[in-house]
């Protein structure tokens, strides 16, 4: 009775369980790791499955023994108790046979190792800096560089019961670009604390640490776009710090890599128009929730004891000069990073002018880009 | 015995009687589990669906590192050095702990330390949000100023561990009856007396690793500051070399714990006791030497790297044989299913599936897509739950009847476990999906990929949750109103505990017992 009603209850229970899971949840139930598109993703994933299966036969073997016992060898079958309990032959059997499987795995893991570290004779070296919370990219010898931020569509359906689409949270609003065919070399940074690069369809993960350079590489057949996280915890919003790595023609590369010269160049020059009170503060609103919010929050409230308030704050509603310090240089040792080439001049000055006339700061005053590129220039 | 306990509070502020600071080691940890294990609630609460509904990404973080370090020193480490102070002076036939007044202590401050840490939850910037592995220069600079308590809480709890540890080594040294040889000592004693060791050489790294902390926040060191000339890997690896054996020392009391129900169970004599005692000092000693798989993608050199993972993949060895030891136990024995059997069988089948998990991320290769992802929390989770938690669980109910007088409830404890069973697996085995699948761990927020899993592990998580209230309710039953429990309790019981009466008086072996050469209560099998 009471052995039947233990498992009674045990069965209804898991198959109401598995019931109303499939009532609720519609959808793609993924069950394994990527594949990958590389070589190396490839000699991963196949010491993955194989350790898999030796694993599965092994749990075979042992769980098939202790289920024998128990449904043959139980008391109320009438079993009796042997009184073995020691066979030196069985147990140098059972330590050598996991010797001999360990040995045959470790050939494959460490010649796939020696793969991963190999980031010789690269063609492009691109160095990956982790910043709480974005990723700086730049190209060496390319003159070309930029951030890499969750994107805005992604950023909007975080609160609310908003459907969230395919890519949300690992989204950006500029990709990594790489040309397909070239043996890449990334070079792995942080700014501040400890974050992770990772792109599991290249098989690349790496650790940026700050005071240290990483190397790891990847060389894409296939034109696609591979998407991936931080993978450290590195504060507040670790979990919205997405990866995106587009892979293109050398073609597409080349002219991509031009643009991106030019519009260097454009920024330079949008830094010498004068812009008027409304379209500062417009500007510097967007700004703001794009780049501040996320610490200071959207009202400007901060989060006291983490982080300050831009409302009333003495920095906001100091000297300009200060508030502007502060801006471009940070403040070391804490959350507020140096924003001098995170933001262009025109963003700078209209994001310190809506932060000295919102949250009834009200201080009635304006920084043109103009003033951005001469304190930094003086700095 | 003339002298009982001393009445009313003073009996438990100023007890030296190893029997009551068992019960208060056992009753603190309880309550850190149902606390830690509200934590998590909030935590899967706020995973059930994508997007943020319940609590914000910094609130989440505070609960992730609080239910680790709540979980791992305050529930998991009390209760088993409650078991030991419990057993280990009945076990060896001892009239109580070698250090009584010390045990006192080490008990006492316990509740001091995890306040000051708790309390941090209700300070400005709010508690440590950096995990529990708080690594720096996050856990260094960018840390609430709540961390300066988080440290002096840590100070306490490993001054508490260490001061168990050096008891329960002087006890199962000196305190021994004439007769109990070490390789009579119950399995549970060896491996108490193994993880003592650990706990002493790696507790003052951990309290050398928070103290350079103290000093980088406060007094203008840079050991893990780059800028100051100091490295932050430095820290991972001071931390790691106290963290990996740390997870031996939430384990190792385990398989003493199994190694005595199976027998009793199964009636038939442990298989393999010599060769159970060589594999656990090997476990030990391998734990030293394997820090570094936690840190497989910080750089380090390829050479480094293969070491560390031959070394890793070699514990499956020894560990391996522990199990196959525990199957032969229970081949052609003589099996009964109570809760005690139930709870360590199913230690033996998830703890051997995260060991499975465990060796697959010993692959440098493959963890490098394994690491930090959900596949780690099922790995560890599978370990630790039914690794620490099923056996102290089934420690409990195992040994209940010896402390109180009165038997449990059966049918509840067998509702209990199954309830347990499933609602650990449906938590805890679709981890190893959403983890392949690329989740990362930590993040209070996903992508709708790996919705339909993480709603699975929330609704798991309830489960398992809701099990334990049952638990808590059927031992203050058992205390309350239980039936009146036998001697030997069990009818394959072996063991010295067995031959002091239930409950077991407030003084035990006030006079030596005498132990023969072939003791039929040291066999287990030959009640």
């Amino acid at each position: 009775m009471l052995k039947l009603s233990s498992r009674w209850f045990a069965w209804t229970s898991s198959v109401v369980l598995a019931a109303a899971c499939c009532g609720v949840a519609a959808g793609e139930w993924p069950l394994n790791m990527t594949k990958g598109v590389t070589d190396v993703s490839h000699n991963v994933y196949g010491l993955h499955m194989t350790i898999l299966f030796w694993c599965i036969g092994i749990g075979v073997v042992v769980f098939g023994v202790m289920f024998y016992s128990m449904a043959m060898h139980r008391k109320s079958m009438g079993a009796k108790a042997a009184n073995f309990h020691e066979s030196t032959t069985l147990e140098i059997i059972w330590t050598a046979i996991p010797l001999l499987i360990l040995i045959f795995m470790a050939v494959p893991a460490t010649s796939t190792l020696k793969q991963l570290y190999d980031t010789e004779d690269a063609d492009l070296d691109i160095l990956v800096t982790g910043y709480q919370w974005k990723w700086k990219y730049e190209y060496l010898g390319e003159e070309v560089s930029f951030y890499s931020n969750l994107s805005d569509a992604s950023r909007e359906q975080i609160y609310g019961p908003k459907e969230k689409s395919t890519d949300y949270l690992r989204d950006v609003d500029n990709p990594l670009i790489i040309p397909v065919g070239k043996k890449v070399r990334f070079l792995v940074t942080a700014a501040d604390v400890i974050h992770s690069w990772w792109v599991p369809q290249l098989a690349v993960k790496r650790d940026a640490i700050p005071g240290y350079i990483n190397e790891s590489w990847t060389f894409v057949e296939e034109p696609g776009v591979f998407r991936g996280q931080c993978a450290e915890l590195c504060g507040k919003d670790h979990g919205f710090m997405p990866i995106v790595v587009k892979a293109v023609p050398q073609a597409e590369f080349d002219t991509w890599l031009g643009e991106q010269r030019q519009a260097a160049l454009a920024v330079a020059e949008a830094a010498k128009q004068h812009l008027s009170f409304d379209e500062l503060y417009s500007q510097g609103e967007s700004v703001y929730n794009a780049r501040c919010a996320a610490c200071h929050q959207p009202n400007g409230a901060g989060v006291p004891g983490v982080f300050p308030a831009i409302a009333g704050s003495k920095v906001a509603t100091g000297a300009l000069e200060k508030h502007l310090a502060t801006v471009v240089h940070g403040v070391p040792g804490t959350a507020m990073q140096a924003f001098a080439d995170q933001l262009t001049p025109v963003q700078i000055a209209a994001v310190i002018t809506y932060q000295r006339n919102a949250f009834g700061n009200n201080m009635g005053d304006s920084l043109q880009p103009i003033d951005v590129v001469n304190f930094t220039q003086n700095q | 015995m003339a002298h009982g306990p001393a009445p009313g509070f003073s009996r438990w502020l100023y007890t030296t009687n190893h029997k009551d600071i068992g019960s208060m080691y056992l009753w603190f940890s309880f309550a850190m589990f149902f606390i830690g294990g509200m934590f998590a609630l909030v935590i899967r609460a706020e995973l059930f669906q994508p997007g943020l509904q319940i609590v914000e990404p910094n609130f989440f973080n505070q609960m992730t590192t609080l239910h680790g370090l709540i979980m791992v020193f305050g529930a998991v480490m009390p209760a088993f050095v409650g078991l030991a102070n419990w057993m280990i002076p009945m076990m060896i036939g001892a009239p109580d702990m070698a250090l009584p007044r010390m045990n006192n202590w080490s008990f006492w401050i316990l509740p001091f330390a995890f306040a000051m840490l708790i309390s941090t939850l209700f300070m400005e910037g709010g508690a440590p949000n950096f995990g529990w592995t708080f690594y720096a220069p996050l856990s260094t600079t960018y840390a609430p100023a709540s961390v300066t308590f988080f440290i002096f809480a840590i100070h306490i709890m490993g001054a508490s561990s260490i001061m168990g540890a050096i008891n329960i080594i002087a006890t199962i040294l000196n305190m021994r009856a004439p007769g109990m040889t070490m390789m009579k000592m119950p399995l549970f004693v060896w491996t108490w007396l193994i993880t003592a060791y650990l706990l002493i050489a790696v507790m003052p790294v951990l309290a050398g690793v928070v103290t350079m902390m103290l000093m980088d926040i406060h007094f203008g060191t840079s050991f893990f500051d780059a800028a100051g000339g100091g490295d932050p890997v430095l820290f991972q690896h001071v931390f790691w070399f106290f963290g990996h054996p740390e997870v031996y020392i939430m384990i190792l009391p385990a398989f003493g714990i199994v190694s005595a129900i199976i027998p009793t169970f199964a009636r038939k004599p442990l298989f393999g006791y010599s060769s159970m005692v060589y594999a656990t000092a090997s476990i030990a000693f391998l734990s030293f030497i394997v820090w570094a798989h936690h840190m497989f993608t910080v750089g380090m050199p390829l050479f480094g790297e293969m070491i560390f993972m031959y070394a890793t993949m070699l514990i499956a060895v020894p560990t391996g044989v522990k199990v196959f030891n525990w199957v032969t136990t229970m081949f052609r024995g003589s099996m009964t299913f109570e809760t005690p059997m139930l709870f360590a069988i199913a230690f033996v089948i998830l703890f051997t599936i995260g060991g499975f998990s465990g060796l697959m991320l010993a692959m440098a290769p493959a963890d490098f897509q394994y690491h930090d992802t959900y596949f780690v929390v099922a790995h560890f989770h599978y370990v630790l739950v039914p690794g620490a938690i099923f056996s102290i669980t089934a420690a409990v109910y195992y040994w209940l009847p010896k402390w109180t007088g009165h038997m449990y409830d059966e049918l509840m404890g067998k509702v209990h476990f199954w309830i347990a069973f499933i609602g650990l697996n449906v938590t805890f085995f679709p981890m190893h999906f959403s983890g392949l699948a690329g989740m990362p761990r930590r993040i209070p927020d996903y992508n709708p990929l790996w919705a339909d899993w993480n709603m699975i592990s929330s609704v798991g998580a309830f489960l398992f949750g809701a099990a334990q209230v049952l638990f808590l309710y059927n031992v203050i039953k058992t205390i309350a109103v239980g039936r009146k429990a036998t001697t030997a309790v069990w009818e394959g019981s072996h063991g010295l505990e067995w031959t002091v009466p239930s409950p077991a008086p407030y003084h035990t072996f006030t006079r030596p017992p005498d132990i023969a050469d072939d003791d039929p209560h040291l066999v287990a099998g030959t009640p």
